[in-house]
């Protein structure tokens, strides 16, 4: 019979294309979806796909996600691929999120503390019931408000270490590895580290971070301090030679106050595990700071058996748009590598038969 | 260093922490010669072990080594690449627990022709007569060649991995307590294999056991540790049977308590 | 020409660091370099490390080829060739001969490559150690030892498993002596071409970060024993459409009794060989 290749994969492509923003767009009768309503009332999702795309701007996270039909891994890979043709012009000081003021405040480890605790815009009690007012367009009545409390809300950090009760901040390198520049290499620095957990994925960290619980590479944690609000972003230009302020990040910081070590000549004292995500992504930041401190068992003499311990297995595997990637490339033809395992697998059933 | 001499350490010092886990071991070893180092667990024979094969790095004191050529090199200082080429050939080392050094998911011929291999080996047949050749030595079974070492015996692991070592002729064997954790019959079987491969062979060894019976039967001298020093040394019947130091008395006799 | 981004994607700042790393790669054949690789608007595993590696390389003159599986048509070698006519606006063709810039993924082609053309492969694992040796820490490391016997070992497994080598694709080499290297996921029947080519050949990989290279004429060895050489097999068939019987063949099924069909996996080759009049 006669047989005639595959052509036509230029016009199967724009077809495929041409189908998948019908398919999003949905019903025409239903009004479309506007990029402010994304940013505004998905905010969880926009600021998800702020952190693995590591981009911070909600109109554009907010695109991504219409774009990618609410698929928040490809959302935020959008959001990377548009970030990585941005020039960078400076590296940040560190945000000082001591001088944050807290939108939302908790520590676990203290009943109550200076700045107090402030419970915030969370689900934390709400009952999981579904809310069927919310089919309907519906106004919330109006939250009660209060004035400004001008107290200072300084970190449970800072005050378990003005008794020298856990191990100090680590002296920052001036200028920080950066790692949508340079290629990610084994042994990994702390702010190599830190930089892609804060953009991995957040089911990946919160797995891992639970494992850590359930005794695969226990930290024996507790919350010192979640705070989540709004920081100033500074940089120093040299022509300056003065911090000058460039914008505003809201962001969720966690300080897990972890396992104490000591030694005959070191007093014991407690170590450290940290998170740090954009926007209200608590379990992020809880997650990574799991994470970070499970990671530094070698730093701190502790044996490394788990996965999460494990630095090269966790920074390897952490990002969801290069697991996407690999995952998802076994779709693409692979007939040639499969050809070639065929003829293998038939020459030595061949030779065992003869 | 005497101009024979194959393996020589002074002032050999090693702290963990606050442990002194080494404090200014000198030895001395030559061609074909069995050194046993004995002590209790905690001794510091395994550290100094360590320290004499490169593995561990002295905090003070140094540790030559002579090539077959007659050129001296100082263990510590030798660059990474010489001195692991140095441990796939010329040096073997033999653990406790042969899962260790062994890779289970290799068959016992790959096993021991892998430092063949790695030493440029690249011809299938003769790398499977050698390894043949080499398993029959050991007294392992040639029709076992193909099969994986999961499926043998505690006693017959740790003659596949002294197979596997001594398979390149090495010049020099470390052992950390060869027989420990093996059935007595067994031991016994091992240890007069060890003995006569390694008089045949001419390989000089740094044995290190807890077993004095162990050193007795392998050692041409022996060394006592205690708490990071050489308490005493000599040769092997001289020690045990005259012990002149407090500890090595009570090492033997609880022996013959036993 | 797409407007708004720079000549082939990448801005120049980018295309520099990636040049720079190929001058490393070219110098060390078969040594894996890391480079700062960039989030591409395709997704890793499609291309991604050979893509900057042809934004890096190409110029305002070039022609290129881009194939997938051997084949011009296939849907990811379209799409990336439009890539590249969109944000190039370089000339393209099918014809072999006619490339000074081939992007590939899981083949070399049938036409012999000629000085002054550059092979650009997407890579997916570019360390051939991976599968023996996990970390990529310890793999370097080997690398940098050239301990390599562990490899030898999966062979010698192999041949006393099933008589014979069984790897069939991705086959590993060793560059000009010293590296071994990963030739990218072709079948085990193109690595000869690897050898003493005339051509440059690049290798990217975007996901893992690393690139390496094959200067022209480097001598390109498949790791084997002396008694068991390495065996370049293809379907024993001839191509039912050009009649070739020293290509690669793709094997088609064409019928639901399971009837077969091999074809050139090269359709430029296939079709040159019919319009100089072969037949199946």
């Amino acid at each position: 019979m006669a047989y005639v290749a595959v052509k036509g994969g230029e016009r199967a492509i724009d077809n495929a294309h041409a189908w998948l923003a019908e398919a999003r767009r949905g019903a025409a009768a239903v009004p479309e979806l506007g990029v402010e309503q994304i940013a505004a009332q998905l905010g969880r999702a926009v600021e998800r796909v702020m952190a693995e795309g590591s981009l911070y701007d909600r109109e554009l996270a907010a695109l991504a996600i219409k774009q990618a039909q609410g698929d928040l891994i490809e959302a935020a890979f959008l959001l990377r691929a548009y970030r990585t043709t941005l020039p960078r012009f400076a590296a940040s000081l560190p945000v000082d999120t001591g001088s944050m003021r807290p939108l939302r405040r908790i520590s676990a480890i203290f009943k109550d503390l200076p700045g107090g605790q402030v419970l915030g815009p969370t689900t934390d009690y709400t009952h999981r019931l579904l809310d069927f007012a919310l089919l309907a367009e519906a106004r919330p009545p109006a939250a009660p408000e209060a004035a400004a409390s001008d107290a200072a809300t300084p970190r449970v950090h800072d005050i378990l270490g003005a008794e020298g009760l856990i191990e100090a901040d680590a002296p920052g390198s001036a200028e920080p590895f950066d790692l949508t520049r340079a290629p990610l290499g084994f042994p990994a620095g702390r702010d190599a580290r830190l930089q892609a957990l804060a953009r991995g994925d957040e089911g990946f960290l919160l797995a891992l971070g639970y494992a850590t619980q359930r005794g695969y590479g226990n930290t024996h944690p507790f919350v010192g301090e979640i705070r989540m609000g709004e920081v100033a972003v500074e940089i120093e230009p040299p022509e300056l030679g003065f911090a000058i302020e460039i914008g505003d990040l809201a962001l969720t910081e966690c300080q897990m106050v972890t396992q104490f070590a000591g030694s005959k000549t070191e007093p014991p004292q407690f170590t450290r595990g940290y998170g740090l995500a954009f926007g209200q992504s608590e379990r992020k930041a809880m997650a990574m700071a799991l994470v970070d401190r499970s990671l530094r068992a070698e730093e701190l003499g502790e044996d490394a058996t788990a996965p999460s311990q494990n630095v090269e297995f966790v920074l390897s595997h952490c990002d969801n748009i290069e697991a996407t990637g690999f995952v998802e490339h076994l779709k693409l033809p692979h007939y040639v590598d499969f050809q070639s395992e065929l003829e293998t697998v038939r020459r030595m059933r061949g030779e065992r038969g003869a | 260093m005497a101009d024979d001499t194959l393996l020589a350490a002074r002032g050999l010092s090693r702290r963990f922490g606050a442990v002194q886990a080494l404090d200014n071991v000198d030895a001395e070893l030559w061609p074909g010669e069995v050194l046993a180092i004995v002590g209790e667990s905690g001794s510091g024979k395994t550290t100094l072990l360590d320290v004499l094969s490169g593995r561990l790095r002295p905090d003070r004191g140094v540790a030559w080594y002579r090539d077959p050529a007659g050129a001296l090199h100082d263990v510590h200082a030798m660059p990474e690449p010489m001195l692991r080429a140095l441990h796939r050939s010329d040096w073997g080392f033999v653990r406790q627990n042969p899962r260790d050094a062994l890779r289970l998911g290799v068959t016992a011929g790959g096993n021991v022709g892998e430092r063949l291999m790695a030493q440029g080996a690249r011809h299938y047949g003769r790398i499977r007569d050698t390894a043949q050749d080499w398993l029959e030595r050991v007294e392992i079974d040639a029709s076992r060649m193909d099969d994986l070492p999961r499926t043998f015996s505690g006693g017959m692991l740790q003659r596949l991995q002294i197979a596997r070592t001594l398979v390149t002729h090495p010049r020099l064997v470390f052992m950390d307590e060869p027989t420990g954790g093996l059935d007595v019959s067994v031991q016994a079987r091992l240890l007069d294999l060890i003995r006569t491969l390694v008089a045949n062979l001419h390989i000089a060894v740094v044995l290190v056991t807890h077993d004095l019976s162990v050193a007795r039967l392998l050692a041409h001298r022996i060394m006592v540790m205690q708490r990071g020093c050489v308490v005493e040394s000599g040769l092997t019947d001289q020690v045990l049977d005259d012990p002149h130091h407090p500890y090595t008395q009570l090492l033997v006799s609880s022996v013959l308590q036993a | 020409m797409t407007h708004g981004y720079n000549f082939a994607y990448l801005d120049e700042q980018t295309k520099r660091m990636i040049r720079r790393a190929l001058l490393k790669a070219v110098a060390i054949p078969g040594h894996q370099i890391p480079f700062g690789g960039r989030e591409m608007p395709l997704p890793y595993g499609w291309g991604t490390g050979g893509i900057q590696l042809t934004a890096a390389v190409l110029g305002a003159s070039d022609v290129l080829k881009v194939i997938d599986q051997g084949a011009d048509d296939t849907t990811n070698a379209v799409s990336i060739r439009r890539f590249f006519a969109r944000t190039a606006g370089v000339a393209t063709t099918t014809v072999t001969t006619q490339a000074t810039v081939i992007q590939t993924r899981h083949r070399i082609p049938e036409t012999p490559l000629r000085d002054g053309q550059i092979m650009v492969y997407q890579v997916p694992l570019p360390e051939p150690l991976a599968k023996l040796e996990p970390s990529r820490a310890e793999a370097a490391r080997m690398h940098a030892l050239a301990e390599y016997g562990l490899m030898q070992v999966k062979l010698y497994e192999d041949v006393t498993r099933y008589g014979h080598v069984s790897i069939s694709y991705d086959y590993p080499v060793l560059a000009n002596h010293r590296y071994l290297m990963s030739p990218s996921p072709i079948p085990a029947f193109d690595n000869p071409k690897l050898h003493m080519s005339p051509a440059l050949q690049l290798f990217g990989a975007g996901r893992e970060k690393r690139l390496y290279a094959l200067p022209p004429w480097t001598e390109v060895r498949s790791l084997d024993f002396d008694d068991h050489p390495f065996r370049a097999t293809r379907a024993p068939q001839v191509c039912g459409l050009c009649g070739a019987a020293d290509s690669y063949l793709d094997e088609v099924v064409i019928d639901d009794r399971g009837s077969r069909l091999f074809v050139c996996s090269d359709t430029d080759y296939c079709a040159g060989r019919q319009e100089a009049g072969h037949g199946g």
